[in-house]
């Protein structure tokens, strides 16, 4: 059996403020590894948690955005709405909704300037195609009307976005009817309105994209190669999931970022660590040469003060995890450079982040203890006895 | 280990053989000999003082016999093991199966309780933790503070802390017990409780007894006394 872990804990209850003094370095570097893997968890979300698995996606050919120049001509929808294998809803009507995105500059709340959102125009039958978007708080649009819903991020973030609001868009005011919840999906950072109205207010004859509902996953498949492959149409189909998922690419400058900055920190919280133990190992030489001389191998010295190190860097972790809890789904948002606007979404601590938290704290306690514990383990007896 | 052992039957009667071990210790461009050419044997049972004055070289054959030192020439097997043929871990193992260490400033661990403290040793064994503490209890009856169980060094007196020591000593049952001045840091009536216990264990528990003192009062309890003196052991009185 090794040395009792309960004398490392007692040792580092001993030395109250070195102890705290350490963990709170590390406390720190975790909250930024949190904060960041948060983020990105968060945008992950938002991202490979979007699109109906059944749900086609039509692009211009050549695009990869909706936002794109150009688009899907209408003449090319009823051709889309032949092709086979496209579901029908429950009163026979096939599930296919032309939708276009355009982008509404809307100022703050918190009065940190003006962004770029994204407004999507759909009919109830792009509504019916997603299932997973709720209504919250008011009603939808009526088609024929200049009227709006809000996600509920948007609702959150942004002047005039409340339910009786109107933004200027068009021709006209539009009136905020409704606010819409989309679990967290990228649906979060739009607002919808009836496609017709904008199609009559701008005079536009192209969709952005069209969205068609296949029978099954595996005829989606069929479907999208189709379009692809179809020459007349010189269209691109691909899974609505997949185009949302190639924009969690969106986190990239963030993770560059928040990594360089966690790794420095990490640096010094090793370095602090380090210095903590070094200072440990000064102190209890004449303890340590008392347990090899009672018989503890040099192994178990070096494993008992690695395990010290830990549990410091372990403390500092739970008070990292702590810090950050109240910012636990808070909302914020980051531009998306495939729509050209804001893409909101809300930090999430998974348990995937908080374990990878305390590996990251293990880790820094590792090697910020290694170096003092095989000092400690190295140590000749007869010297650290007579110190 | 078997490559460091020679027969027990051979040794069996001698706990202690050193033949001719010196010990040099290199200061800069000095040499200190520490030991000088000692040639001594201890038997089982024996309670042997080693006196002498300071930096006459008693710690250092202390520390020699309990393989925490290595000699620079000679030889010296203890419990029939050449024991300086030892890996750094196979010593390690040894002295805890073998020998019991109480040191003068009794080097108590601050953090652990007197149990703890006492269980220490027992650590390494495969003992039940139900065997351990029944271990404990024991050695710590045999010095009268059973009911110190649960306190930490600094709640005990000096003599209380040295009896803690003794107890963490005996505590694997070891065949041989060495005692770095086990009284230096202890008032007279602490230091005769002390040397009562050491000498019970001897006579009672048969343990053989190495004990280095400068108190010729300590070194009474022993049945034999050997002086050291710049390295060198005096011939017996």
């Amino acid at each position: 059996m090794a040395i009792p872990l309960s004398y490392n804990i007692r040792n580092l209850k001993l030395r109250k403020g070195a102890t705290v003094m350490t963990a709170l370095g590390i406390a720190l570097t975790v909250t930024i590894a949190i904060f960041i893997m948060a983020l990105l968890a968060g945008l992950r979300d938002a991202f490979a948690t979007s699109g109906e698995p059944t749900n086609v996606l039509v692009l211009r050919k050549g695009s990869n955005s909706e936002l794109a120049a150009g688009g899907v001509e209408r003449e090319a929808m009823q051709t889309l709405k032949d092709l086979p294998g496209i579901a029908k809803d429950s009163k026979g009507d096939t599930m296919i909704s032309g939708e276009t995105i355009l982008v509404l500059v809307l100022p703050r709340k918190d009065g940190t300037g003006e962004t770029n959102v994204t407004m999507r125009f759909l009919s109830p039958m792009g509504l019916e195609m997603r299932p997973g978007v709720k209504i919250m708080a008011g009603r939808w649009f009526t088609p024929g009307q200049r009227e709006v819903v809000v996600s509920k991020s948007i609702h959150e973030r942004f002047s005039q976005s409340n339910i009786g609001d109107t933004m200027f868009f068009g021709k006209g005011y539009w009136t905020v009817v409704g606010i819409f919840d989309s679990g967290g999906s990228a649906h979060e950072s739009e607002i919808w309105a009836d496609i017709n109205q904008i199609a009559s207010d701008l005079d536009r004859t192209q969709y952005s994209s069209v969205l068609m509902r296949a029978t099954n996953a595996e005829t989606a498949a069929a479907l999208k190669n189709r379009v692809s492959d179809d020459q007349r149409l010189k269209l691109n189909g691909m899974l609505e999931s997949e185009y949302y998922a190639q924009q969690t690419s969106t986190g990239t400058p963030i993770k560059i970022v928040g990594w360089a900055v966690a790794i420095i920190m990490a640096v010094g919280s090793i370095a602090a660590a380090m210095n903590t133990m070094y200072a440990a190992v000064a102190y209890r030489a004449r303890e340590i040469a008392t347990l090899r001389v009672i018989g503890f191998s040099r192994p178990s010295i070096l494993t008992s003060f690695v395990f010290e190190s830990l549990c410091l860097a372990l403390l500092g972790a739970l008070v990292g995890i702590v810090l950050m809890l109240p910012f636990n789904g808070m909302t914020t948002g980051t531009s998306n450079p495939v729509t050209f606007s804001e893409a909101v979404f809300r930090l999430r601590m998974t348990p995937s982040v908080i374990s990878n938290a305390l590996i990251f704290a293990g880790i820094m306690g590792f090697l910020g203890g290694l170096l003092p514990a095989w000092q400690a383990s190295r140590r000749n007896i007869l010297n650290a006895l007579r110190d | 280990m078997s490559t460091a052992t020679v027969p027990r039957t051979a040794t069996q009667t001698k706990v202690v053989q050193a033949r001719n071990v010196s010990k040099v210790f290199k200061r800069d461009a000095f040499e200190v000999k520490a030991l000088d050419d000692v040639s001594i044997e201890i038997g089982a049972g024996e309670f042997l003082a080693l006196m002498g004055p300071s930096g006459s070289g008693k710690t250092t054959l202390l520390n020699m016999i309990a393989a925490i030192d290595r000699p620079t020439s000679g030889e010296l097997l203890v419990l029939g093991d050449n024991i300086f043929r030892f890996s750094d871990g196979q010593s390690a193992r040894w002295r805890n199966e073998h020998i019991g260490y109480v040191f003068q400033t009794f080097n108590l661990i601050p953090v652990l309780t007197a149990f703890e403290n006492v269980e220490l040793p027992l650590l390494l064994t495969k003992l039940s933790a139900q065997q351990r503490r029944d271990h404990v209890m024991t050695a710590l009856k045999l010095v009268g503070l059973e009911d110190r169980v649960n306190h930490l060094p600094k709640q005990l007196s000096g003599g209380q802390e040295q009896r803690v020591a003794i107890a963490r000593a005996i505590v694997s049952d070891p065949t041989l017990l060495l005692a770095d001045e086990p009284t230096g840091d202890l008032d007279s009536h602490s230091a005769t409780e002390v040397l009562d216990i050491l000498k019970r264990l001897n006579e009672d528990s048969h343990k053989t007894v190495v004990m280095v003192t400068h108190d010729p009062h300590a070194a009474s309890y022993a049945h034999v006394t050997r002086h050291l003196e710049k390295g060198m052991l005096l011939p017996p009185a």
